[in-house]
């Protein structure tokens, strides 16, 4: 290596390079490479048998992973829009406290304090058949006489996540609105009563669109963590019952570590990032034109 | 077109009061000036006008509707802010188009009222912009566009020039002028300026932590001060005003110079009363650079070192010293003056005033 003298700058970005290659890219280009292979953990001489699209194929065919597509594209749509309403609300009551706001923050925050796989064996828990809080109180109150089975019926099991995930995260959006009521300059919002509005019509003309861009980001911070959710469900139903709430990353968890199935698994995974990117790209396009709509500075 | 009542209007923020039952009368298109230094509680007055701020105690009309209770929606009033409180999401047609939207009317009527105010203020180039693309004087235009679109009983002001550099401010002062020539209605305007309110009102109101000190024309405000107060408040630059006592005929000041006693002071004060004086620089010059051509009956010439002159052109102002105080003095025709020269300067006693130092009243009859 006599004579071969790098200049200062490369040198010096290399270790960055380096790194970033070692835990990033090729990870990257391996577990893209792997989707094209039968890799089973189990046999690993496999990954070198190259089989083009054929998992790409095999999915597409694949009935249960269109279910579980679906299923979290229909948690992703309930959610976001459940949390929007939910913290729209909140943070329009908070908004409105003359005192003791600072603490009514901090009371909303709580829910995101908590570690999700926590959140799921509290709701496991309340959900729970026999013992939990929920059916208990039902009985107690007499709105029920018997047993409601909630993480057992599929549909009930569905609802039983959407409410725990709803839970866990309307502050999100609840804090993102909260600070655009904030941010929000109060004279239009004056101008608009002198102008002749109602409450609603202030709200719906001139409030409204003041805090869009901020719901916009919640909503895609939101997405992408609906799309990649995983714990909550896996604590609760581990995508039962009879897979009636299997979504994307349950079934790829599975597939890849029950199944050992890693090269379809990443295949999957792929697809899932791509639903990801997708829901990123929509939302961004319409907060810059949100943002452009009221000729924000940031 | 309507007429503005306050009576015994209140306004308490928790214990503090800040604007005490003050009663005031505007007529159907008067343009009204509410004039003071800021903190004096004009915003709060005008606001609670709009219904944007509830009232503590008393009472508000509009042409003969009580309003006390009315949300703004329902008081028929349009209102400029001084940070214009544009819908920034909104294009300058929508803007001003807005009130009438909400009133529900059809696009056809909206579109041709929009016209004709973007005309009347030289908006139309401007209507598909937003407010983010528009300059600090042309954002003021859109904001009274949306004032006047919706033909108001009442146009409210709350200090709409305060954001613009001195010469767009003078450019728009004029074409409010205009503007309430040409719309006829009520106008209620705050300002913190009182050349503003000078040159646009027909009345002006002068208030003073939440109490009005005088309501007139600017003619008489500026002639008959009613307190110390406004006297100092009104003109510029202000006048001169200094304590004296009452002596034999005279007002002795501070260092023992004296001023012969004002003729028509002279039955409306006693030996030993504490007073101030006060004297218009206009009426303070050196002896032949007066604004009365022909000397005036009561003048008295006192001989003064000069402090200090502001050349502006036409006028120099003269600072010089009387009794141990700093007098400002008018020159008309100026001569070159130096700081520690000796002047002639001229007292108008005539056009002088006086207040009794306790209560700050004028003296005069
Ligand atoms: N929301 C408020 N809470 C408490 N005091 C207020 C409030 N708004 C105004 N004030 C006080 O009322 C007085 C009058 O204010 P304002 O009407 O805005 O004065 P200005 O004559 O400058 O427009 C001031 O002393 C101000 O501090
Ligand atoms: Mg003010």
């Amino acid at each position: 290596m006599r004579g071969w003298k790098p200049a200062p700058h490369v040198l010096l970005l290399l270790p960055a390079f380096v790194v970033l290659a070692a835990v990033v890219v090729v990870p990257l280009l391996l577990s893209l490479y792997s989707s094209f292979t039968p890799f089973r953990l189990t046999r690993p001489d496999t990954i070198y048998t190259f089989i083009g699209f054929r998992n790409y194929q095999r999915l597409f065919a694949d009935m249960e992973f269109w279910a579980a597509f679906g299923r979290t594209v229909l948690l992703l749509t309930i959610a976001l829009n459940l949390e929007m309403v939910l913290g729209l609300f909140l943070a329009l009551l908070v908004e409105k406290a003359t005192r003791g706001q600072r603490l009514l923050r901090t009371i909303m925050m709580f829910p995101m304090m908590f570690s999700p796989i926590l959140v799921g064996f509290q709701f496991k828990f309340m959900f729970n058949d026999n013992i939990g809080l929920v059916n208990n109180a039902l009985q107690s109150l007499g709105l029920t006489d018997q047993a409601i089975p909630w993480l057992i019926d599929g549909k009930l099991a569905f609802t039983s996540i959407l409410i725990a995930e709803v839970w866990s995260s309307t502050s999100v959006f609840a804090i993102f609105i909260l600070a655009g009521l904030m941010a929000m300059p109060k004279e239009p919002l004056e101008a608009a009563k002198v102008d002749g509005c109602t409450p609603l019509q202030s709200f719906r003309y001139v409030t409204w669109p003041f805090i869009m861009p901020f719901a916009f980001i919640a909503m895609t911070i939101r997405s992408l963590d609906i799309a990649r959710a995983y714990d909550i469900v896996k604590i609760m139903t581990d995508g039962g019952p009879a897979k009636r709430t299997e979504i994307l990353w349950t079934l790829i968890s599975r597939t890849a570590y029950s199944d050992a199935r890693m090269g379809l698994a990443n295949a999957m995974a792929y697809v899932a990032i791509f639903l990801s990117i997708l829901f990123t790209v929509m939302f961004f396009r319409q907060l810059a034109k949100a943002r452009q709509q009221i000729g924000a500075e940031w | 077109m309507a007429t503005v009542s306050l009576k015994n209007l209140v306004k308490k923020y928790g214990s503090l009061e800040v604007v005490h039952a003050i009663n005031l009368d505007v007529a159907d298109r008067e343009f009204v000036a509410l004039v003071g230094p800021s903190g004096c509680g004009k915003s709060t007055t005008l606001r609670m006008i709009a219904g944007l701020e509830a009232i503590s105690g008393g009472h508000i009309h509009i042409g003969d509707r009580e309003v006390n209770n009315l949300p703004p929606r329902q008081r028929n009033i349009s209102m400029v802010f001084q940070s214009y409180a544009l819908y920034p999401h909104m294009t300058v047609a929508e803007n001003m188009g807005f009130s009438l939207k909400i009133a529900g009317r059809s696009q056809d009527v909206i579109a041709s009222a929009v016209a004709d105010a973007a005309k009347t203020l030289g908006l139309e180039e401007l209507l598909d912009r937003r407010p983010s693309q528009l300059s600090g004087g042309q954002r003021q235009r859109v904001a009274m566009g949306r004032a006047i679109v919706r033909h108001p009983d009442v146009f409210l002001f709350d200090e709409p020039l305060s954001n613009l550099d001195a010469k767009l401010r003078m450019q728009m002062r004029t074409e409010i002028k205009k503007l309430h020539a040409k719309v006829q209605s009520t106008v209620i305007y705050v300002t913190h300026d009182q050349v503003e309110a000078m040159t646009l009102a027909d009345r002006i109101v002068i208030m003073r932590d939440g109490h009005i000190e005088q309501v007139g024309p600017p003619e008489e405000v500026f002639r008959r001060p009613a307190t110390r107060f406004v006297a100092g408040f009104i003109g510029s630059p202000t006048m001169n005003l200094h304590d004296a006592v009452v002596g034999d005929s005279k007002l002795i000041f501070g260092n023992g110079d004296t001023l012969p006693l004002p003729a028509q002071f002279r039955d409306r004060v006693t030996a030993g009363q504490k007073v101030i004086f006060g004297l218009r620089p206009d009426d303070l010059y050196p002896t032949g650079h007066g604004i009365h051509s022909g000397e005036a009956a009561e003048v008295h010439a006192v001989e003064v070192p000069v402090s200090l002159t502001e050349p502006l052109g036409n006028e120099t102002l003269v600072f010089a010293e009387f009794a141990g105080q700093d007098w400002i003095s008018r020159m008309l025709n100026p001569k070159t003056l130096r700081s520690g020269d000796k002047v002639e300067l001229s007292f108008d006693l005539s056009q002088s005033h006086l207040f009794d130092a306790q209560s700050e009243k004028s003296l005069r009859g």
